[in-house]
């Protein structure tokens, strides 16, 4: 009678897909910290406490100034939050990382403590894809993981399709690219294929930290160093990999979906 | 039987003086390595060093039974040499490898061809095996495939359905790990070695740290053992269910699926309690473990497992029970177990035909010395075997789970290492949730890296994916090769 019990199983369960975006968003793991927040201006005269524990070379201090910390490089250990003696960088637990321009990912210097968090695609775009956006997703070098945390965005937990983004099995059929992995040079060619097979007009995102800049791989003559040195980017997700709510974060963001819903929100 | 071997004898991350390995001519030393394998041994690690501009062969052979490594080494040589292949199935790989990498040519080897074409283009570039004959067609898949997966290359030889063979090129996830680790280690170091398999971070973190930590003559706290062994069985955890929802998905049972799809996400995020991040980056270091699991935490860690144990039980109970199922796992993809012992197979695929062949019980390290979960093996080598071996897995792993949980050692979980030994060899086995994770180190005069090998359970696996489809349907293919799950990156590192 398993199938009897299967249905009354499911029934008991009732629907197990989470309220966000309509309600909160589930919490992240209390020791997952979220993204970082840099203020260059704390920096003492001298002081490199962080740039030496850093194991991307993330951080950066420039002559006379204070600190730049890369987001697109940082695998998110938080070695340097612990290092920093004048509480320069802290982690804000916030899951929203998604941003438009690699440059958005740079904090340190007044203004730019945080992510510039991605914007809507133009109305042009977003009335193509905005309720129905198709993507082809290339592993180009990935460990795995990223494309394991794309995968659990279709579970039943997530449920990807009720915002009208579907992975597809042909470029034909996409209208975009989700690129994972520092792109490995044997894999340059194959991403190159693929990228020129989606119909115009498409965009591109780069996901994961060795996605955005190479990662624990930048500077390996065997990678290219990050999806941007071989196609264009329109939507970079930092994390290593990212947790699943920061890519839908990312996804919805660049959808306009966020601003939808908080209009709808308002009296 | 290990003890009257002429190989220099150590166990599960230990090291050994380099000077201490004994070391033959090439080809009497291909000989012995032969005899070795004949009495037993297990081929882990076979794999050259650079001697000036000639090459020292290295192999690390296992005795099973004995609980017992051992490793010997060729007199600096070049050029070519009888290939271990011949009379060695499981030395097929490796000689490809030390033939690409060093320009050893193991004379005689029946299909040498790159194995990762590291040097510009991808093995695809490659001739592949063809069979002839009108009937005959060819099907190629890849690099790039129809899910949210790695890449690989796939050249089918069909007649009509039949799959009369397969070939596999890899290569295509390349990053220069190993060599990038020569005159290692560096700051970085311990972040890549997680992602060398971005799904067995705890699993590689786990082997690099042992190796470091025999190469300084030392070991993490026992605490931080205690950590680590928690943190490998919540990754055999997750995969294995991940692996059980995707098998019955691609059979359309969708019950499973849907329910495992979710379940392994609360693994990840048993993973993400203790630190952080769902797939464990950031907890294994050199020395110990980064995070620690306070009781308040081990008891909502121990409350949250019962419910997805549970939950995972109630799941994969649907898909026994469905005659539809066994009717398309039964029979299918099967690995005769002669074949999985000849090609050296390792890890479920191996204990899903038959061999009982787990690190964990036959060269126990850190904390698998003081507890242990039994072997699971099925007989039959077919996809129901490989599916089956990872159902009674989760069953074995939750039960070491919940006894180890509340058997903490006190103590730290860190511990300053002291400078590694210069000249010295140090080798460690993790049975990761694929199988054997085998990693080698060689330090030079100065204590850092000379050379470092990595060896994936995914290398040795994926020709028993190849043949596991000889005489399939080629519609059998994602079924077959979902029931190995094998790794692209952690072959092509």
């Amino acid at each position: 009678m398993f199938i009897l019990d299967t249905l009354i199983h499911r029934l008991r369960r009732g629907c197990e897909t989470m309220d966000y975006p309509d309600g909160p968003p589930p919490s992240l793991p209390d020791r997952h910290g979220g993204s970082l927040r840099v203020e260059s201006s704390k920096c003492a005269e001298g002081c490199a406490d962080c740039l030496s524990v850093c194991p991307t070379s993330a951080i950066t201090r420039p002559a006379g100034r204070g600190i730049s910390l890369d987001l697109g490089r940082c695998i998110f250990c938080s070695d340097c939050v612990g290092a920093c003696p004048h509480g320069a960088i802290v982690q804000t637990g916030d899951h929203r990382m998604a941003v438009r321009r690699r440059e958005d990912l740079i904090l340190g210097a007044e203004g730019q403590e945080e992510v510039r968090l991605a914007a809507a695609l133009d109305d042009r775009l977003l009335k193509l894809f905005g309720r129905s956006l198709r993507l082809r997703q290339v592993s180009a070098g990935g460990d795995g993981s990223t494309e394991a945390d794309l995968n659990v965005l279709g579970t039943i937990g997530w449920d990807l399709g009720r915002f009208g983004i579907q992975f597809v099995a042909s470029p034909r059929h996409a209208d975009g690219l989700v690129i994972t992995g520092p792109v490995s040079s044997n894999m340059e060619t194959a991403l190159r294929k693929t990228y020129d097979a989606i119909p115009d007009p498409k965009i591109v995102i780069a996901v994961g930290t060795c996605a955005i800049s190479g990662g624990v791989f930048a500077g390996n003559p065997e990678v290219k160093g990050g999806a941007d040195q071989v196609v264009p980017v329109d939507l970079f997700i930092p994390g290593w990999p990212p947790h699943p709510l920061t890519i839908l974060d990312g996804l919805l963001r660049v959808l306009g979906r966020l601003d939808e819903r908080a209009a709808q929100k308002r009296p | 039987m290990s003890s009257s071997s002429p190989f220099a004898l150590l166990a599960n991350a230990t090291s050994v003086p380099w000077g201490d390995v004994p070391e033959w001519p090439m080809p009497e030393f291909r000989n012995i390595t032969a005899a070795e394998l004949d009495r037993g041994a297990r081929l882990c690690a076979w794999f050259g060093v650079p001697e000036g501009d000639a090459t020292r062969v290295v192999a690390v052979i296992a005795f099973d039974a004995d609980n017992t490594l051992a490793v010997g080494r060729s007199a600096p040589t070049s050029g070519g040499y009888p290939a271990l292949t011949t009379s060695h199935p499981q030395a097929h790989m490796f000689e490809r490898e030390l033939w690409e990498q060093h320009g050893l040519d193991p004379k005689g080897h029946p299909w040498l061809k790159p194995v990762r074409g590291s040097a510009g283009g991808a093995p695809a570039m490659a001739d592949f095996f063809r069979v002839d004959g009108r009937e005959v067609h060819e099907v190629a898949v890849g690099p790039v495939h129809a899910g949210i997966i790695e890449p690989g290359h796939f050249r089918f030889q069909c007649a009509g359905e039949e799959v009369l063979h397969l070939e596999i090129a890899l290569g295509y996830q390349h990053r220069g790990i190993e060599r990038a680790l020569h005159g290692g280690p560096r700051r970085g170091t311990a972040s890549q070695m997680e992602v060398v398999a971005g799904d067995s971070t705890i699993g590689h973190a786990t082997a690099y740290a042992s190796v470091t930590e025999a190469l300084s003559q030392s070991e993490a706290p026992l605490r931080a053992q205690w950590l680590r062994a928690l943190a490998l069985e919540l990754e055999r955890l997750a995969n294995h269910t991940g692996d059980l929802g995707a098998l019955a998905n691609d059979v359309a049972f969708l019950p499973t699926a849907s329910a495992c799809g979710r379940i392994r996400g609360d693994f990840l995020n048993l993973t993400a309690l203790l630190c952080g991040n769902r797939f464990g980056r950031g907890l294994v270091r050199p020395g110990g473990c980064r995070h620690d699991l306070e009781a308040p935490r081990l008891a909502r860690m121990a409350e949250r497992l019962e419910t997805a144990l549970a939950d995972v039980e109630q799941a994969t109970a649907w898909l026994w029970d469905a005659a539809s199922v066994r009717g398309r796992f039964e029979n299918v993809g099967t690995v005769f177990d002669r074949q999985a012992s000849d090609l050296g197979l390792v890890g479920l695929t191996a204990r899903a035909c038959g061999l009982v062949r787990d690190v964990r019980y036959d060269h126990p390290a850190g904390w698998y010395r003081l507890s242990q979960a039994p072997v699971a093996v099925w007989p039959g080598g077919d996809v129901f075997a490989r599916a089956r071996v990872r159902w009674l897995e989760l069953q074995r792993s939750g039960e070491y789970l919940r006894e180890q949980l509340p058997a903490s050692a006190e103590g730290a979980i860190m511990q300053e290492l002291p400078p590694s030994c210069p000249e010295t060899l140090a080798v460690a086995l993790v049975e990761g949730w694929r199988g054997e994770i085998c990693h080698v180190a060689i330090t030079g005069a100065d204590g850092l890296f000379r050379r470092y090998k990595i060896v994936d359970p995914s290398f040795h696996n994926w020709i028993g994916l190849a043949l596991a489809l000889r005489g399939q349907a080629i519609s059998d293919f994602p079924i077959c090769n979902k029931s190995f799950n094998l790794s692209y990156c952690g072959f092509d590192l």
